[in-house]
């Protein structure tokens, strides 16, 4: 029971393999820390472990099962138990929507339709990583980075994920929003989600990692 | 770690967080220039004011689309004929209006096609990206190497002279240039990390588009099919001139003004004039209501605007 990718070998552009033979396994209930110097791959593999990006080899699985393919070929349900917040929260977030409607965008697309239960489950996420609740009507220009930042936390716990993947979540953010975030996090671990997270931060790898991955 | 308290509440001000701008509880309404309503009143009126004049004016006048008048022929404006008298004799002020009511029919008609063909088509280009992007933007460089006219000569031959052939033959050749607008910000939005997150969330190809992508992508597709308005006049007018278009006698603005090339040369200023005026007023209004628009699908514009 956990996310693998197994052999991973990919990149960007033909013959130059930005990830070269990697393996990782993120368990349930634990937190793995990758390290590493810019440009090394780090973002790449958390890509292709969030199904984003083919890999040209290896295989990534989740529980066992073999996913070959990736992006919109993938599985929703295989990709709906990934959560993956990404590093700059500006660009991760539709400019277009208010904070709610970015938050309660996975259940929508998991089906859900009824706005009093999607105006329950917003009210709980925001809850949840503690971001205020008139910040629920609010566009993403209309918050800061470290706001938006909970809202993008937020709506990759929506689906209720297995496996978050933490692309420098906290490279932009002061240090008690740090603090909050890996706070909210740690009570997720508890509950048995498998965190991978990517980071130049050594204290807080070394305050908060199981187990820290230095491939390069 | 030290242990953090999440639940506290920050300490804020006593009223409920609006953005600037915004109503006041207690004030009537929130204060706003005139500079982002002004062109969409100013549109909007204007507007009004055109399809109300194309729809009133030759039913109160009581046009009579087939009456000529030789003893009337080529006079200037005066208080009987507003607009003048063309070369056999017709009022202009009349058949002005109601050839606006004809152009706009066939310019809005062309506008909407060429918007939702070019919309769809762009969209599903960008999206798809790769090998079928480019065979789908080829086959646009097709439509366009063959001359527009030619085209829309073949259309309206094929269904000679009714109003519907021209509006085909314009709004069929007419919607690559949205197409390739929408296409260049479909591709640029695609890869964002905000198209990512919601892959990542379970979203299907569809939704990723209705969701995110159009309605970042409609408001500049309409602005761009606003320009083609005068150019659709432009093109039924040819028709016309070629005798392939709408049939003489029937008003438009293409029609009176190709009537009314030959009578600039013999000084009647007029017959060319007010029916031009009366076309750069439409263009004018429906193109402040598209900036607007355009702007007001902006969400940091929008929220400036309400200052």
């Amino acid at each position: 029971m956990s996310l693998v990718g197994e052999g991973l070998v990919g990149g960007w552009r033909r013959g130059h393999a930005v990830v070269d033979g990697l393996t990782v396994r993120v368990e349930p209930g634990r937190v793995l820390g990758v390290a590493g110097p810019s440009g090394c791959g780090k973002s790449t593999l958390v890509r292709m472990l969030a199904l984003l990006h083919d890999p040209w080899r290896g295989v990534v699985s989740v529980d066992g099962t073999a996913v070959p393919r990736t992006r919109y070929r993938a599985p929703a349900a295989l990709r709906r138990r990934i959560g993956v917040v990404f590093q700059a929260p500006r660009a991760a977030a539709d400019p277009r929507l208010t904070l709610e409607q970015v938050l309660t965008e996975p259940l929508r697309a998991g089906g859900e339709r009824d706005r009093t239960v999607l105006a329950a489950r917003a009210e709980e996420l925001c809850d949840r990583v503690g971001l205020t609740r008139d910040l629920r009507s609010r566009r993403p220009h209309e918050v800061s980075d470290g706001q938006l930042q909970r809202a993008c936390l937020a709506r990759a716990l929506a689906g209720g994920p297995d496996y978050l993947l933490c692309d420098e979540m906290t490279a932009m953010l002061d240090a008690s929003t740090t603090a909050a975030l890996v706070a909210v996090l740690g009570a997720e671990v508890g509950r048995g989600l498998g965190v991978l997270t990517v980071s130049h931060d050594e204290p807080l790898l070394a305050a908060w990692a199981d187990e820290v991955l230095r491939p390069w | 770690m030290a242990e953090l308290d999440l639940r506290r509440p920050a300490v804020r001000p006593g009223e409920p967080w609006r953005p600037a701008g915004r109503r006041r509880p207690g004030t009537l309404r929130a204060r706003r220039t005139w500079a982002g309503r002004g062109r969409l009143t100013a549109g909007l009126v204007g507007l009004g004011l055109l399809v109300a004049g194309a729809v009133l004016i030759p039913w109160l006048g009581g046009l009579d689309q087939g009456a000529v008048d030789y003893t009337a022929v080529r006079q200037p404006p005066s208080l009987a004929h507003p607009f003048g008298t063309d070369a056999v004799g017709r009022d202009l002020f009349l058949r002005s209006f109601a050839g606006l009511g004809v152009s706009l029919t066939v310019a809005a008609s062309c506008a909407v096609i060429s918007t939702v063909i070019g919309t769809l088509y762009g969209a599903l280009s960008g999206l798809l990206g790769g090998w079928p992007d480019r065979i789908l933007m080829r086959a646009v460089d097709g439509v366009n190497a063959v001359p527009h006219l030619l085209l829309g000569i073949v259309i309206v031959a094929l269904y000679r002279g009714s109003v519907l052939a021209v509006i085909a033959s314009i709004g069929l050749t007419h919607w690559t240039t949205v197409a390739r607008v929408v296409r260049s910000e479909v591709l640029s939005l695609r890869g964002r990390p905000f198209v990512d997150a919601a892959i990542s969330g379970g979203a299907t190809r569809r939704r990723v588009l209705g969701r995110h992508l159009l309605p970042a992508v409609v408001p500049p597709a309409v602005l761009s099919s606003v320009l083609i308005l005068p150019h659709a006049v432009w093109h039924e007018t040819a028709l016309s001139f070629l005798g392939l278009g709408l049939p003489p006698h029937l008003a438009s603005l293409g029609n009176i003004l190709a009537e009314g090339r030959q009578a600039v040369l013999l000084g009647s200023w007029w017959i060319v004039v007010f029916p031009s005026a009366l076309l750069a007023a439409t263009t004018l209004a429906v193109a402040g209501i598209a900036a607007w628009w355009r702007d007001r699908a902006r969400p940091r514009r929008r929220s400036e605007l309400a200052l």
